[in-house]
């Protein structure tokens, strides 16, 4: 490690829980959530905020993680692709996406999930229109945003209220 | 990414110290949605990386009075896109806010940030240019005030100096009726880059102002005071005339890999068209 290289102690909570750790202060979330913190869900991709594949959840909102360094987010709530599932189960968003076919090559797809239940947190009962809106930050090179789509979708009607 | 030193000041004073100590070597920080590609790819190499988010002073924030509104500066694009009054008197920057980048980028991308990396192309500074929006600008001086349309110089630069920072927007609440809207051509929707931006006020009084950006090393406010483009019973030709003359500052670039300069010009045309009348028809509502 370069001597110049300034390092900061950072705390964060990463899927509800409390992690404490140092980081290079010019190293991304996404290069700690991934390096530092083995929770490699989260993709790199673009590294210029354009597909998505990085989509973490901080303090409630989406972010992507490739723009945001990871001093930025001392002191916030993380929420990852990895944070989804509880006890080894999938969240019934997840299961969604693989009944209705949306997943192909996967690569893509912890960051439409993790967008898509942003999406459906502030808004239980979107329009295909809102989950058009919703996700249109994350890119998929194999098409599957008619799937996708519907996968959300019918998450929110089976979700009832 | 290249290393720099990063420093979390937790006054505007302390703030103001560090840009004045480091000049053009250091670079505010606040949603990073420009700055952390640039210092990724070397266009942006600062020594000093000065992040504003834990400044009491520069809290994220919109406060209202009776006649102006004030949007702090590091507010972000999903809050002003989705602020009630915004919506109700300065539509066309809601609008604008609404459609930056993607969701995660408007979660974090500033309005200050927008302005103060003075793109040609970005969105929100056609709507604030129509509503004559004033930047409060901090800086070893004081503090003081800059009208937008002083504000953009050219590509990449503002009336801001390497010292200063700017606080807040204020938008004055139009005594009158108005009725605005914000337009843009991108090639795809949710990321790119605008091609042509397109910002159109009509009031009462048959004063129109157009604001539009993206065709020129900055972008470009006139205000029309015959009546004629605000008056909806006005011949087409009698407003084409008119947009042509408004048009004929644009100026787009050659090199530009998002759209030639012709198909701009041509845009700004369908956008100006399409603009005054849906802000006309928008003064209309009831
Ligand atoms: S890798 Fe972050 S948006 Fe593409
Ligand atoms: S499933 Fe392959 S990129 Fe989306």
């Amino acid at each position: 490690m370069n001597d110049d290289v300034q390092r900061l102690p950072i705390s964060v909570t990463v899927n509800g829980d409390e992690r404490v750790l140092e980081v290079a202060v010019h190293h991304t979330l996404l290069d700690v959530l991934r390096d530092d913190l083995a929770l490699t869900g989260s993709k790199e991709c673009c590294l210029v905020g354009e597909c998505g594949a990085c989509t973490v959840i901080l303090d409630g909102r989406t972010v992507d993680a490739c723009l945001v360094l990871a001093v930025e987010a001392d002191g916030t709530s993380l929420t990852t692709i990895e944070g989804l599932a509880s006890e080894g189960r999938l969240s019934p968003l997840q299961a969604a996406f693989l009944d209705h076919g949306g997943v192909q090559c996967g690569f893509c797809i912890p960051g439409q999930v993790v967008s898509a239940h942003a999406l459906l947190q502030d808004n239980p009962h979107p329009t295909r229109a809102d989950v058009d809106e919703g996700i249109a930050g994350n890119l998929c090179r194999c098409g599957c945003y008619e799937q996708i789509t519907e996968a959300i979708l019918r998450t929110a009607e089976a979700s009832g209220r | 990414m290249r290393a720099f030193s990063y420093e979390r000041p937790e006054t505007l004073a302390d703030a103001l110290a560090l840009l004045a100590a480091n000049g053009r070597d250091a670079r505010p920080l606040v949603g990073g949605t420009d700055l952390i590609i640039r210092l990724r790819d070397g266009t942006a190499r600062p020594r000093i990386v000065v992040d504003l988010k834990r400044i009491p002073e520069l809290r994220p924030g919109i406060e209202t009075t009776t006649d102006l509104l004030t949007i702090g500066a590091t507010t972000a694009m999903t809050d002003i896109a989705a602020h009630a009054l915004v919506r109700q008197r300065f539509l066309a920057l809601a609008e604008a806010a609404a459609v930056v980048g993607s969701v995660q980028i408007r979660n974090r991308a500033s309005l200050g940030g927008n302005i103060c990396n003075a793109s040609p192309a970005a969105d929100t500074a056609t709507p604030l240019l129509i509503y004559e929006a004033v930047v409060i600008v901090a800086g070893p001086g004081g503090t003081r005030r800059i009208p937008i349309r002083d504000f953009f110089i050219r590509s990449g630069e503002t009336a801001l100096r390497p010292e200063d920072l700017a606080l807040s927007i204020e938008l004055p609440i139009p005594g009158h009726r108005t009725g605005s809207v914000h337009l843009r051509r991108t090639r795809r929707r949710g990321h790119d880059l605008a091609s042509v931006t397109m910002s159109c006020l009509v009031d009462d009084r048959g004063i129109t102002r157009l604001a539009f950006g993206s065709v020129g090393p900055r972008p470009i406010l006139v205000e029309e005071t015959t009546g004629v483009l605000a008056d909806p019973g006005a011949t087409d030709g009698a407003k084409a005339a008119l947009l042509e003359t408004i048009f004929s500052s644009a100026t787009p670039s050659q090199g530009s890999m998002r759209a030639s300069p012709e198909y701009r010009l041509a845009m700004l045309r369908v956008l100006g068209r399409r603009a005054v009348a849906i802000a006309i028809d928008r003064l209309a509502q009831p």
